[in-house]
């Protein structure tokens, strides 16, 4: 990947990281430690990868996007927020009663979100419909879908996954994002989905596996997954729960908590220093 | 009476889906490993192209439908009422009904005359179930004339459908020249002493319970109650202020169906009247052949006549 945007993309994402602190606490609630484990993917996508147009959200051609880990509503909003599908001043309002951000992803009410999820397991069904839809209409539009690893527990996603082989969509591409905890604990412990790569192997699907922080990998991993023919792709994403925020870091309980003030101080004080870093 | 002609909704669907088909090129058909059974082998074969067997995975198919839906597609999503209002409810609420997306659950084998099958596959709960989703429209064809006038003009409605379907056939009740009004009540009879508001297969059950009420000195209204949501109340309110009595009748738990939003509507008038329920008790069903199981749980005239009776004399 070329450096200067390998660069841009670590400040969008060091932005968006700010935008789902800045929403979460003003919240009191939401669900900091997996947005900010997926916000690097959710930022490329929509920065580097997908076809989208913020002045017309709507527009028939555009590449789909079906956040299925839908707890991690702050990162897509921060993320279309930087795009410009709406002011990033609504970042602020999130859960509120008269706000556009409701608490998980909802088509109804926010510019850019292309699927109502929160309901785990569900959302990757509704992206292979579109994609179904897109082979249907022989649409070139592609559909991205970002699952969480606890969210694999879910018997749906293996229908869909079972769908998506069947119906040959290689215009879809999953992501799981495999910080490695859900709220009980560490999912290997809890109902362990382990191993991934190897379950959707089985299912039938192009898997590639990477580290979810790292650009230049998630750049090679979409763009692999662009060229195959015939499957879904799935990219097994190894990522950090609450990256970006050093207490946040692999930290359970960081999972549906928001920070008081003292920790969003430090939150944001830590990802600031980071941000002049990147812009140095 | 050997003329009678007698199909079940289902296959009305079935064709119905075949004419759309036809003409509409943004409809799809989805099933769940039971085309045979709901019909939908019908659209199979005339527009293969336009039809997807997601296997044995309702839930998935009604995200497939929603992601199909929020691509442009009108979608017709069908397998038995268990499954398509109970095993995937969830689904039908989230991904369909939440974000109001264009999607029809073509829900075959509801009700008791599933038959043999037994309790496992009677569905007497789908309306109750789908009744309290915001913004679901239901409808329960009482014919196969009906049937395909529902499917054609749900085609043309932008929003989720629950459709019902039986797989017992039924009498055909409606001329070929039947015009479907998207969420009207019908009267079918007019009366003074009771109104039967009935739904799907227990609408013939009251024309004919009219008629031995008729023998007996009594005048039903008879009202059949095609859409069950949104309530075509104004017509059924109408009638009860007139006749006094209600008797409602349908192939379904009297909790949560017809008899019960046909109850809510009335009690919540100045002058409530007696409603009377007739339906499937509060039980499973069970293994035996459709009509004689339809008698076994009181589902035929003659159960609406002794309730008829009953309601009027509640007055």
């Amino acid at each position: 990947m070329d450096a200067a945007i390998r660069k841009q993309l670590k400040i969008k994402a060091c932005k968006a990281r700010m935008g789902i602190i800045e929403g979460v606490f003003n919240a009191k609630s939401g669900h900091p430690g997996g947005s900010l484990s997926c916000v690097d993917i959710v930022t490329y996508l929509y920065f580097n990868h997908m076809n989208v147009d913020p002045r017309n959200p709507q527009k028939e051609d555009r590449d789909r996007f079906v956040l299925s880990k839908g707890h991690a509503a702050p990162a897509l909003y921060s993320v279309l927020a930087l795009k410009g599908f709406f002011p990033a001043e609504n970042l602020k309002t999130l859960r509120k009663s008269d706000s556009m951000l409701q608490g998980h992803p909802s088509m109804k009410y926010t510019p850019g979100v292309d699927m109502c999820t929160g309901s785990l397991g569900q959302g990757v069904s509704t992206a292979c419909g579109m994609a179904l839809a897109a082979k249907l209409g022989n649409k070139a539009y592609r559909v991205y879908t970002v699952l969480g690893d606890g969210e694999i527990q879910e018997g749906q996603v293996w229908e869909a996954a079972m769908f998506a082989s069947a119906k040959g969509l290689d215009n879809l591409v999953a992501v799981v994002d495999n910080n490695g905890l859900q709220i009980d604990g560490k999912i290997s412990e809890v109902n362990s989905p382990y191993p991934i790569a190897e379950k959707f192997k089985s299912f039938g699907w192009n898997v590639i596996e990477i580290c979810a922080h790292s650009f230049d990998e998630i750049d090679a991993a979409f763009n692999a997954a662009a060229e195959f023919k015939g499957k879904p792709s799935v990219i097994v994403a190894n990522s950090v729960k609450g990256k970006g925020v050093s207490f946040m870091e692999d930290q359970v309980s960081w999972h549906g908590t928001a920070p008081n003030a003292e920790q969003y101080e430090q939150a944001m004080s830590e990802l600031t220093q980071a941000l002049a870093e990147l812009e140095a | 009476m050997a003329d009678i002609i007698k199909t079940a909704t289902r296959d009305a669907y079935g064709k119905a889906l075949v004419e759309l088909g036809d003409i509409n090129d943004k409809v799809v058909v989805l099933d769940a490993d039971l085309a045979a059974a709901t019909k939908t082998g019908m659209f199979k074969k005339a527009h293969p192209e336009k039809f997807f067997d997601c296997g044995i995975a309702e839930s998935n198919m009604m995200g497939i439908a929603a992601g199909l839906a929020a691509s442009g597609y009108t979608v017709f999503a069908s397998t038995f009422a268990m499954f398509a209002a109970g095993r995937a409810y969830e689904q039908v609420r989230n991904s369909i009904a939440y974000p109001h997306l264009n999607v029809k659950i073509g829900a075959t084998h509801a009700g008791i005359s599933v038959g043999e099958d037994g309790a496992s596959h009677q569905c007497c709960e789908d309306i109750a179930l789908m009744r309290a989703i915001p913004g679901m429209t239901i409808i329960n064809p009482a014919d196969d004339v009906e049937a395909r006038a529902a499917v054609l003009a749900a085609a043309e409605y932008e929003g989720p459908v629950y459709m019902r379907f039986g797989r017992l056939a039924v009498p055909r009740i409606f001329d070929e020249d039947y015009k479907f009004e998207w969420g009207k009540a019908v009267v079918l009879n007019e009366g003074t002493d009771v109104t039967i508001c009935a739904t799907g297969l227990m609408v013939n059950e009251a024309i004919e319970a009219q008629k031995i009420l008729a023998e007996q000195g009594i005048s039903a209204e008879v009202i059949n109650v095609h859409t069950i949501k949104p309530l075509d109340a104004e017509t059924i309110l109408r009638s009860a202020a007139k006749t006094g009595a209600i008797v409602t009748a349908e192939e379904h738990s009297i909790i949560g169906g017809l008899g019960s939003a046909v109850a809510e509507a009335v009690c919540e008038t100045a002058k409530p009247v007696p409603v009377v329920k007739l339906g499937v008790n509060d039980v499973f069903g069970k293994s035996g052949p459709a009509v004689e199981l339809l008698h076994i749980y009181g589902l035929d005239a003659q159960n609406i006549v002794e309730k008829a009776k009953q309601a009027v004399s509640m007055k």
